[in-house]
């Protein structure tokens, strides 16, 4: 079986007490004329990573509105996903010499595909550089394909570029989540987004008395400041130079920090930075290293609701949307201005930027000065978020995508 | 209550972002790219922006204006780009115009600040609306002011903001039909008064249900006062 059974199911409803009962009419009123219109969403996994994470939740809820939406899984073996995986790290510009091998197994698991997926619906969207040669099946069909792109491309490997370009420019449209991950494509490219479910477990209330056991099991104190960067222990997300503004702001202030992120046994340069982090931290019991388990969303929750502020000071970014998550939570945030961040974090509007270990630093010690204006950010991060950065604008954005699409071909 | 001939019918809209190829690392190149780019862009980075980053009132008017503050940080520059009101300009090309006019004036005093690269790029993007009908529409002033209530942001902002292009008149929707459909001329000044930059659209839409009624309460005195016949 290629298709996903998606269990447990929010209903849209009950995103009237989170967005209003005006934008879940407008959802319907768009949803009105796309009524019984076939959608399938192609991608290669099931679980885990975040294009499973809100397929989950945002295929129900179109399913709700009228659409009769399917998601399918694309198979693959062992080699298949190790060439994808290089072709993914490669396509974010990691250097890599593909030999023919690799582009025959990809065809190879394309054909294979091709025959398992039903790919006969009028509206098919095609997530990432795995499935992307699927385009074969479209032929003669009015159907509309579009690409969904989750992946920088600003710096890609050229021979794979070469390889997948043609396979892309057949596609009706592209979809990229920030601008800069773009490129010079012969069919229209769009921006949506990333955005995060508000009724998840990971952005859902939490009772007050399930946050205070959580910082009681990780020994952290609730009445300190508690500064937080919630992230995998990866270089690029400079977990080192946090604990160095931390030690900066630590001569001013008395606060705390937590560096959480998932386990990192499994993940061998994952385990050497954790140990880089460990030694940096050693000596200060106020640095709280957490390894979390691979899914821990409740503690992440409550970890990012007893922040005083949440810092994110990537090197480099994808879209970054735990900066979405600390928004949405009303917390301010210190985040570099990397990637899809400062589309988040609007420099002093809501939430503050900087560029360096005592950028953040300052910021930081800026905001713990003036709490008025920290909660003045999270209040406006928290209403940027409802209006740019929830699943049910990303709802919305495909709605009036196959709306758009079905207009222009006058069906 | 009065009733209009033409019912004011309500619709929103959804706009998708297109990602354009022009883009700008310097003011120099800002200026180019203000001076090529589509109408759908200048849209974009002025109406669209202001409706999806409601929410700011104070300092944040339109992409331009940020970019120039936060990647080019030029203050001043920023602060000219912000003040442009998009209510004084009733076309796109008039909006460009006066962007222009300020980039330009800038670049010419100051080449050397023109030709400095920005922290991050400028890229050009450009709206595809698509508009669908709410499914309800008002005939008098108690259905317009239900109406109000239920549409979205989207609904809200597309009949009281950017609908000053489709109009071509300093004015709105809302204003539009009151004065032309019921006759309301001081209440329709009115609403096109408050001020879109210093309200967040959810404080705009309050004013304008406060007027509508303060309006609606004129209407039912006059009419309890009216004398009552007798036969």
């Amino acid at each position: 079986m290629n298709q996903v059974q998606i269990a447990g199911r929010i209903p849209l409803d009950d995103y009237a007490a989170v967005i209003g009962a005006g934008e879940l009419d407008e959802l319907r009123a768009l949803a009105k004329p796309l009524h019984g219109r076939t959608v399938e969403m192609v991608n290669s996994t099931a679980v885990g990573g975040g294009v499973a994470e809100i397929l989950n939740r945002f295929v129900p809820l179109a399913e709700e509105l009228g659409l009769r939406i399917r998601w399918d899984v694309m198979t693959g073996g062992e080699d298949f996903f190790e060439v994808t995986k290089a072709f993914h790290n490669a396509l974010h510009g990691s250097p890599y010499h593909p030999e023919p091998r690799h582009f025959d197994i990809f065809r190879a698991y394309t054909e294979l595909n091709l025959h398992r997926l039903s790919l006969d619906s009028e509206f098919v969207v095609i997530h990432d550089p795995q499935p992307a040669a699927l385009i074969s099946a479209r032929k003669q069909s009015p159907a509309h394909w579009i690409w969904r792109c989750h992946i920088d491309l600003s710096h890609p490997d050229r021979a794979v570029w070469e390889f997948l370009e043609p396979y892309i420019s057949h596609y009706d449209g592209a979809i990229f989540s920030s601008p800069e991950f773009a490129r010079q494509l012969s069919i229209p490219q769009y921006l949506f987004h990333p955005a995060i479910d508000p009724l998840s477990e990971k952005n859902r209330d939490l009772p007050p008395e399930f946050i205070a056991d959580v910082l009681s099991r990780f020994h952290i104190d609730p009445l300190r400041p508690i500064l937080t960067q919630i992230s995998r222990f990866d270089r690029l997300k400079d977990p080192v130079g946090v604990i160095r503004a931390y030690q900066i702001v630590k001569r001013y202030f008395d606060c705390q920090l937590v560096l959480a992120g998932g386990s990192a046994s499994d993940d061998p340069e994952g385990a050497e930075v954790l140990k880089e982090v460990r030694h940096a931290a050693a000596g200060d019991t106020d640095i709280k290293v957490l390894e979390l388990p691979a899914w821990a969303p409740l503690e992440v929750n409550a970890l990012q609701r007893a922040s005083t502020i949440v810092i994110q000071k990537s090197l480099r970014e994808g879209f970054g949307l735990t900066v979405s998550e600390a928004l949405w939570k009303k917390k301010p945030v210190v985040a570099s201005a990397v990637g899809g961040i400062p589309t988040q974090v609007i420099h002093k509007h809501t939430g503050l930027l900087a560029h360096s270990v005592e950028g953040t630093a300052y910021q930081i010690r800026f905001l713990l000065s003036h709490p008025e204006i920290a909660t003045r950010l999270g209040e406006r991060g928290h209403a940027h978020v409802k209006e740019n950065f929830l699943i049910t604008q990303k709802l919305k954005r495909y709605l009036t995508l196959f709306l758009m699409l079905a207009r222009k071909q006058g069906t | 209550m009065n009733s209009a001939e033409t019912r004011f019918e309500f619709f929103t809209v959804a706009s998708l972002t297109r990602i354009g190829n022009l883009s700008a690392g310097t003011l120099a190149e800002l200026l180019t790219g203000l001076e090529q780019c589509s109408d759908a862009s200048i849209f974009h980075h002025t109406f669209q922006t202001l409706g999806t980053h409601h929410f700011l009132t104070e300092g944040f008017s339109n992409d331009f204006a940020q970019w120039v503050l936060a990647d080019a940080n030029r203050d001043a520059l920023a602060e000219q780009l912000a003040a442009l009101d998009i209510r004084d300009y009733p076309s796109i090309a008039a909006l460009r115009e006066g962007l222009c006019r300020v980039v330009r004036a800038f670049c010419e005093q100051r080449p050397e600040h023109a030709r400095q690269s920005a922290l991050e790029r400028f890229y050009f993007c450009e709206s595809v609306e698509v508009t669908v009908p709410f499914g309800f529409a008002a005939a008098n002033l108690d259905e317009f002011r239900d109406g109000i209530v239920r549409i979205s942001h989207a609904s809200f902002f597309f009949h009281f903001i950017s609908s000053r292009l489709r109009l071509q008149l300093r004015t709105n929707d809302f204003s539009h039909w009151l004065a032309n459909g019921l006759g309301l001329m001081s209440l329709a000044e009115n609403i096109n008064r408050i001020d879109i930059y210093t309200n967040t659209l959810d404080s705009a839409r309050a004013k304008l249900l406060r007027l509508l009624d303060r309006e609606r309460r004129k209407h039912e005195s006059s009419a309890d006062s009216r004398p009552h016949s007798t036969r």
